[in-house]
């Protein structure tokens, strides 16, 4: 009985887990996935298994970020590092378009076509296609698509996995995204020891496994690859009280712990940079030092700088109270309304590379515990 | 008329060049550009509402955003009126006739003209902040019978800084309409109040049932003249007000028109009262 076939899903041998790589090279995808890089785990361009970070967990807590050496030799007993897939769709700076000055004091306008080479993500958690869907529905859903956002998203080809080994800041549990993948990607993967439970989503994803030696995975492998996820989900203890703090947070703009927290924020802008959802940024103007052409960038921005609200005369948020409750009340209540969910996934990026360790469900915590009514 | 609903190009990162065919300077600081679209295609293809504006580059310096205030029947040639504040603006202040400028556009939700005919047209304006209602004033004037009375109320801080006072005393003798100014501090020959814009309000009589306000400005100022309104039974869905915020992209991606949940560049600038009252003169929002 152990040997049957559960059906949908597939199976690929530990020794055998190169080939994924190679097959998506040969299909013509750069493969990029986690690769241990300063101290960190990193997305970045791999070619073969042993790039990835094989016996390696994260420690993470507030304000703390640490890599250790385990015994288990599985590619993906981590959560997470300081990168989601935010940088591959949306670059933390890119030419938009540019603008040549004709001697004629004529201007010649010329859009720059995004750089978006056919990209396989290899190691995608559950938070992080949670965040994907969210960046979609703000760059290509609304009224505006985004022409380079697009591009490279189309380009995306995305083997997830599924989180066995959640940090101590995880709380995907609570928000709803994790720690088992559900939906949006090509394939996914649940590793065990022997190798990886594998299911195609997409056609691609079906075109891709089936050219994997794979065989058919073994009611024994499927449920050795849901414990651990289950386990995973368990042992997270932060959370939010309620999914929707929309009403609660606009109830208590005056809430005292706004300016406590600001007295310990460094107004940063940490959380915002590794935080999964945020879109914000600002586009400048570079001219050639000739000044014949001038380039046209946008660059990651953040609401915790004086500029993000800077009108003639006026900064709206001057201070770090208002900055530190703009992230909040948007990140956590009027995201609701533009985009019928909290902004925030779980990942809890903000808490591990926060330089004074600010943890965001302690500070809702603190806020709920003595709210106003909504 | 052309509907106030969002007319957006295809392509956001497109700017047309644009040259200026004539510069007025309307006071020391501020000077109206007249634009034409070079490339006649896009000139016959353009289309704006009274309301919305442009994103207007300066090469090499900038892109801000800035209303249109020139006539949507006549949009082969777009008005431009700007105030010299900073780096952008300065720079547009040395432009001459000939000289080029990049605009996209046009973005956002304009006045609820379609919601104004037949009715009482009350605008309020304060400060120099008055540019997203001229194309308001230019509009109804050129189809005045379609609305019920017209008052002006316009407010500056010192009587110097009045623009346009020959156009306001031409609007002041259009049949029904009636144009109140006032400055805080006023020189000689100011025949009109002295105070705030708000108080012209306490003299002029209003049918709340059967008008339609707009409004721009200090927004201290707007919710001074909305509880003056509300007190008087104004009903909150026909209050109107332009909004501004830092604008990088117009097109609601970079964030930084946030007001909570609404992007004021595609959202508004115009927004019902009804809308932004929770947040509008809030601090940090
Ligand atoms: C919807 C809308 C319509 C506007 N219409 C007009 C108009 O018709 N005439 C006019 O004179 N002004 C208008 N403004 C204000 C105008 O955009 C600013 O005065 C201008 O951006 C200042 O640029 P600067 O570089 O000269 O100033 P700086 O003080 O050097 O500002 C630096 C940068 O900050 C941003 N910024 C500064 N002030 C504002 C602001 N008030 N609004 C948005 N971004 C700002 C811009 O990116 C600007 O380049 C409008 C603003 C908005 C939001
Ligand atoms: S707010 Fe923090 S925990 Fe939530 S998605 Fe952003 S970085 Fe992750
Ligand atoms: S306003 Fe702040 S919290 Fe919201 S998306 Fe922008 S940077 Fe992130
Ligand atoms: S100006 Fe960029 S989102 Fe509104």
């Amino acid at each position: 009985m152990a040997q049957m076939a559960a059906a949908g899903f597939s199976f690929l041998q530990r020794g055998r887990f190169q080939q994924l790589f190679d097959v998506l090279q040969e299909a013509g995808y750069r493969c990029v996935g986690p690769r241990v890089t300063d101290g960190a785990i990193l997305y970045d361009t791999v070619t073969k298994v042993e790039d990835l970070p094989q016996a390696v967990r994260d420690r993470q807590a507030p304000g703390h970020y640490r890599l250790e050496s385990s015994k288990s030799e599985l590619y993906f007993a981590w959560a997470n590092g300081p990168q989601a897939l935010k940088p591959l769709v949306f670059k933390p700076r890119e030419t938009l378009w540019q603008c040549q000055a004709q001697p004629s004091r004529g201007l010649q306008f010329e859009t720059v076509p995004p750089e978006a080479p056919a990209t396989a993500v290899i190691g995608v958690r559950a938070c992080d296609l949670a965040a994907l869907r969210l960046q979609d529905r703000h760059f290509i859903h609304g009224p505006v698509v985004d022409p380079a956002y697009l591009a490279r998203r189309r380009n995306l080809f995305l083997v997830a996995v599924n989180c066995t080994h959640p940090a101590d800041t995880c709380f995907c549990r609570s928000t709803g995204d994790g720690p088992q993948v559900t939906n949006g990607f090509d394939l996914l993967l649940s590793e065990i020891d022997a190798g990886f439970v594998i299911e195609a989503r997409t056609d691609q994803g079906v075109d891709v496994l089936g050219r994997l030696p794979t065989e058919g995975a073994t009611a024994k492998q499927l449920e050795a690859a849901r414990q651990p996820i289950a386990r995973g989900a368990q042992a997270q203890t932060r959370r939010f009280p309620t999914r929707n703090l929309r009403d609660t947070l606009l109830s208590n703009l005056d809430h005292p712990r706004w300016q406590q927290v600001a007295e310990r924020c460094l107004s940063c802008g940490n959380c915002t940079a590794v935080c999964p959802t945020c879109f914000c940024h600002s586009e400048g103007d570079e001219p050639t030092l000739d000044g014949s052409r001038s380039e046209h960038y946008r660059q990651w921005g953040s609401c915790f700088t004086r500029t993000h609200s800077y009108i003639h005369g006026l900064v709206i948020r001057g201070d770090t109270r208002l900055r530190y409750r703009q992230w909040l009340t948007h990140k956590l209540g009027t995201w609701h309304e533009q985009y019928g969910r909290s902004g925030c996934v779980g990942c809890g990026r903000c808490i591990s590379w926060c330089p004074v360790g600010i943890d965001l469900t302690e500070e809702i915590a603190a806020i709920c515990a003595s709210a106003a009514d909504a | 008329m052309p509907s106030s609903e969002t007319f957006y190009q295809a392509e956001p990162y497109t700017l047309h060049e644009a040259e200026i065919v004539e510069r007025l300077q309307e006071s020391p600081t501020i000077f109206t550009l007249r634009l034409r679209f070079t490339d006649p295609g896009i000139r016959s293809a353009y289309r704006f509402a009274p309301g919305q504006f442009n994103m207007v580059y300066l090469y090499g310096v900038g892109e801000i955003p800035i209303s249109i205030v020139s006539d949507p029947e006549d949009p082969f040639l777009l008005d431009h009126t700007i105030r010299t504040v900073g780096r952008v603006t300065r720079g547009m202040d040395r432009l001459q006739a000939g000289d080029r400028l990049g605009v996209r556009g046009p973005y956002g939700r304009g006045w609820p003209l379609d919601k104004a005919g037949g009715r009482d047209v009350i605008l309020v304006t304060g400060g120099l902040g008055c540019a997203p209602l001229v194309s308001v004033i230019n509009y109804i004037i050129r189809r005045r019978e379609q609305y019920g009375r017209f008052v002006l109320m316009q407010g500056v801080k010192h009587s110097d800084e009045l623009l346009w006072r020959g156009k306001y005393e031409r609007w002041s003798r259009m049949p029904d309409t009636q144009v109140m100014l006032a400055a805080d501090v006023a020189g000689s020959n100011w025949p009109w109040l002295v105070g705030r814009v708000t108080a012209l309000l306490e003299q002029v009589s209003i049918d709340p049932m059967n008008c339609i306000v707009m409004m721009c400005g200090p927004e201290i100022m707007m919710r001074t003249a909305i509880e003056n309104l509300l007190q008087r039974g104004v009903p909150e869905e026909v209050i109107w007000l332009s909004m501004e915020r830092n604008m990088q992209c117009g097109t609601g991606h970079c964030g930084h028109c946030q007001l909570a949940g609404k992007f004021v560049c595609r959202d508004g600038p115009v927004f019902c009262y009804q809308d932004v009252k929770a947040f509008l003169g809030k601090k940090g929002f």
